[in-house]
């Protein structure tokens, strides 16, 4: 009912509804921006600076790699898992990125991937004191994983960024995903006797959820 | 590792004669929720395997199963001390997904709440830290100092602890009235007794001959390794997210970081304190520059949905910096939240601060991390 428009009006307020609104007023704040908010704002918004260094990732690693977004302050390059591992030496030998924030692992079920995400990050230059490079790559999943022993493996960053280590380690533990190289593949947050399924995978779920 | 059938750290290993396992925590309360696993040979430590994982609560996957403003009273609870700064990321993040605009004042109150949090944070570690020193005083003096800040929340948000103040779009409710005036008075106070703490402790030559110089962390480690937050600053790095990548109103506020050189525990354990000088006068400012009236939080629609994408959104916390990865589906629960803690990510230094180390220097070093295990776990 009532919620359709209303969800336009909570969607549209960021771009331009600063001066008018300051009392949440959602109804006249969504009749009046909708025209005015137009798609072609978003093509001569792309920052340069970020463009600079998805363009050259794109012009080193070519088709290996795909940019999935350009935002200000934060770079998402897509990477084959056959060249994520050059991807990264490149980020941390010519593009001065130098240690890792964090490392997700996000299960996929209908596209069969699991994808890992690593977020890279610079103490030391200090003109990447704002960026984040986020390098997302995808392992093929098991429906019945046996973690380590199956196909679900991505080659480890570990020897190019020291950082990762235990965050490795959660990714395996949490999703399966086994990483090639890395010197320590042990449990670390779950019990050492845990038996079920990885458990941030889809299927595992909740119980009584 | 040797015996397959034995968890690491339980196996007996006899590399040598002279090594010793010894396995602190998780029940010890030296550790807190940990474990540490040492090898020792006679007083030094020669191997080291944080095992942490016992207050493991799976905040990430209950995140999955809850919309967008159910998820703030929980997703707070890995460090209920420093609730609003856990919490701080993923509410920008979510406010960049729904795509909200908060108002100016509730930018203020929110970095006024988030500093608070961060004093009644490193309060609570600096009493912990003490009394593993043997030091009753300073446990007794911040776990007092702490209830004058406690008292301020409880006003602002009406809880002493778990405050799940902020909410996608702004701020739970707005300030009660004379906050202010109470909020400066008690501050100002606060400010004075903490600078009463450098005479019997951080000069206290007791305090230093234990912590100097031991468990130092190179810069060059310190970087390779990713730390963060105290840990970073107290080896040499000068980077703080509050002035590196400036969220809400930090940009317009007055504040200095704290860097020391030394990397050694002493710094580590002195760059909190003085964190904490400077939130003092971060409040002081923001209260100087908040407007004064103004509405503190958007309406939301009910179970609001996300937009299809993800969001890397991070914070500096009163351990260091903390980042929120949400991806969303266009569901009104998210996809994946992923918190990546600044004691997660400091854990991995600590074999490197304590394999040299004589025994009785482990506990020093251990709570110098700033590490806060449930945190780690979340």
């Amino acid at each position: 009912m009532s919620s359709e428009p209303k969800k336009e009006a909570v969607e549209k307020k960021p771009e331009d509804s600063k001066p008018t609104n300051d009392k949440t007023t959602e109804k006249p704040a969504a009749t009046k921006p909708a025209p005015k908010k137009a798609p072609p704002k978003e093509e001569p918004e792309l920052p340069a600076f970020e463009k600079g260094i998805a363009d050259k990732i794109i012009e080193n690693f070519g088709e290996k790699t795909t940019i999935s977004f350009v935002k200000p302050d934060r770079v998402g390059i897509k990477v084959g898992r056959e060249a994520v591992h050059d991807v990264a030496e490149f980020a941390r030998d010519v593009l001065n990125y130098d240690h890792v924030d964090s490392v997700s692992g996000v299960d996929y079920p209908a596209d069969k991937e699991i994808e890992v995400v690593y977020h890279l990050s610079s103490y030391t230059d200090p003109t990447l004191t704002r960026q984040i490079l986020e390098l997302a790559t995808r392992a093929q999943r098991e429906d019945k994983p046996i973690p380590g022993n199956d196909a679900t493996k991505l080659p480890s960053l570990r020897d190019i960024f020291y950082s990762v280590e235990f965050h490795e380690r959660e990714v395996f533990e949490m999703l399966g995903v086994y990483f090639e190289g890395h010197p320590d593949n042990r449990r670390l947050l779950l019990p050492e006797d845990w038996a079920d399924l990885p458990p941030l995978r889809k299927d595992f779920r909740n119980k009584g959820r | 590792m040797s015996t397959p059938t034995l968890p690491p750290g339980l196996a007996i290993q006899k590399a040598d004669e002279r090594i010793m396992t010894l396995n602190v925590g998780p029940q010890h309360p030296g550790s807190g929720h940990m474990r540490i696993i040492v090898q020792i040979d006679g007083d030094y430590i020669v191997a080291c395997d944080p095992d942490p994982g016992y207050v493991h609560r799976g905040e990430e996957k209950m995140a999955e199963y809850r919309n967008y403003v159910l998820n703030v009273p929980h997703l707070e609870r890995p460090v209920i001390h420093d609730s609003c700064n856990v919490l701080y990321p993923y509410v920008l993040g979510a406010e960049e997904l729904l795509g909200l605009e908060v108002t100016e004042r509730a930018k203020y109150i929110r970095v006024i709440a988030s500093e608070l949090n961060r004093c009644v944070y490193t309060m609570y570690w600096l009493a912990i830290y003490g009394i593993f020193l043997g030091h009753s005083t300073m446990f007794m003096w911040p776990a007092g100092d702490r209830e004058l800040l406690i008292d301020l929340l409880e006003k602002m948000t009406g809880a002493r602890v778990t405050h799940s103040y902020f909410i996608p779009g702004g701020i739970r409710n707005d300030l009660p009235a004379n906050f202010e005036d109470v909020c400066l008075r008690q501050v100002n106070y606060f400010e004075k007794r903490i600078k009463e703490y450098a005479d019997v402790f951080y000069e206290n030559p007791i305090l230093i001959s234990r912590t100097e110089k031991t468990g130092v962390l190179t810069r060059e480690n310190a970087i390779r390794l990713g730390t963060t937050g105290s840990v970073l600053r107290a080896s040499g790095v000068d980077y703080d997210v509050r002035k590196k990548e400036p969220y809400d109103v930090y940009d317009e506020l007055d504040f200095e970081t704290n860097v020391m050189k030394s990397g050694d525990s002493y710094a580590r354990s002195r760059i909190p304190w003085l964190d904490m000088m400077e939130s003092c006068r971060i409040i002081r400012d923001a209260l100087q520059k908040m407007p004064k009236s103004g509405s503190v939080r958007v309406k939301l629609k009910p179970n609001p949905k996300g937009e299809i994408g993800s969001v890397y959104k991070r914070v500096e916390s009163g351990r260091g910096a903390l980042g929120c990865y949400i991806v969303s589906d266009k569901k009104p629960e998210p996809y994946r939240v992923k918190l990546s803690v600044p004691s997660f990510r400091n854990l991995i230094a600590l074999p490197h601060l304590l394999i040299g180390e004589k025994l009785g220097n482990m506990p020093s070093t251990y709570w110098s991390l700033n590490y806060w295990p449930v945190e780690a776990d979340r």
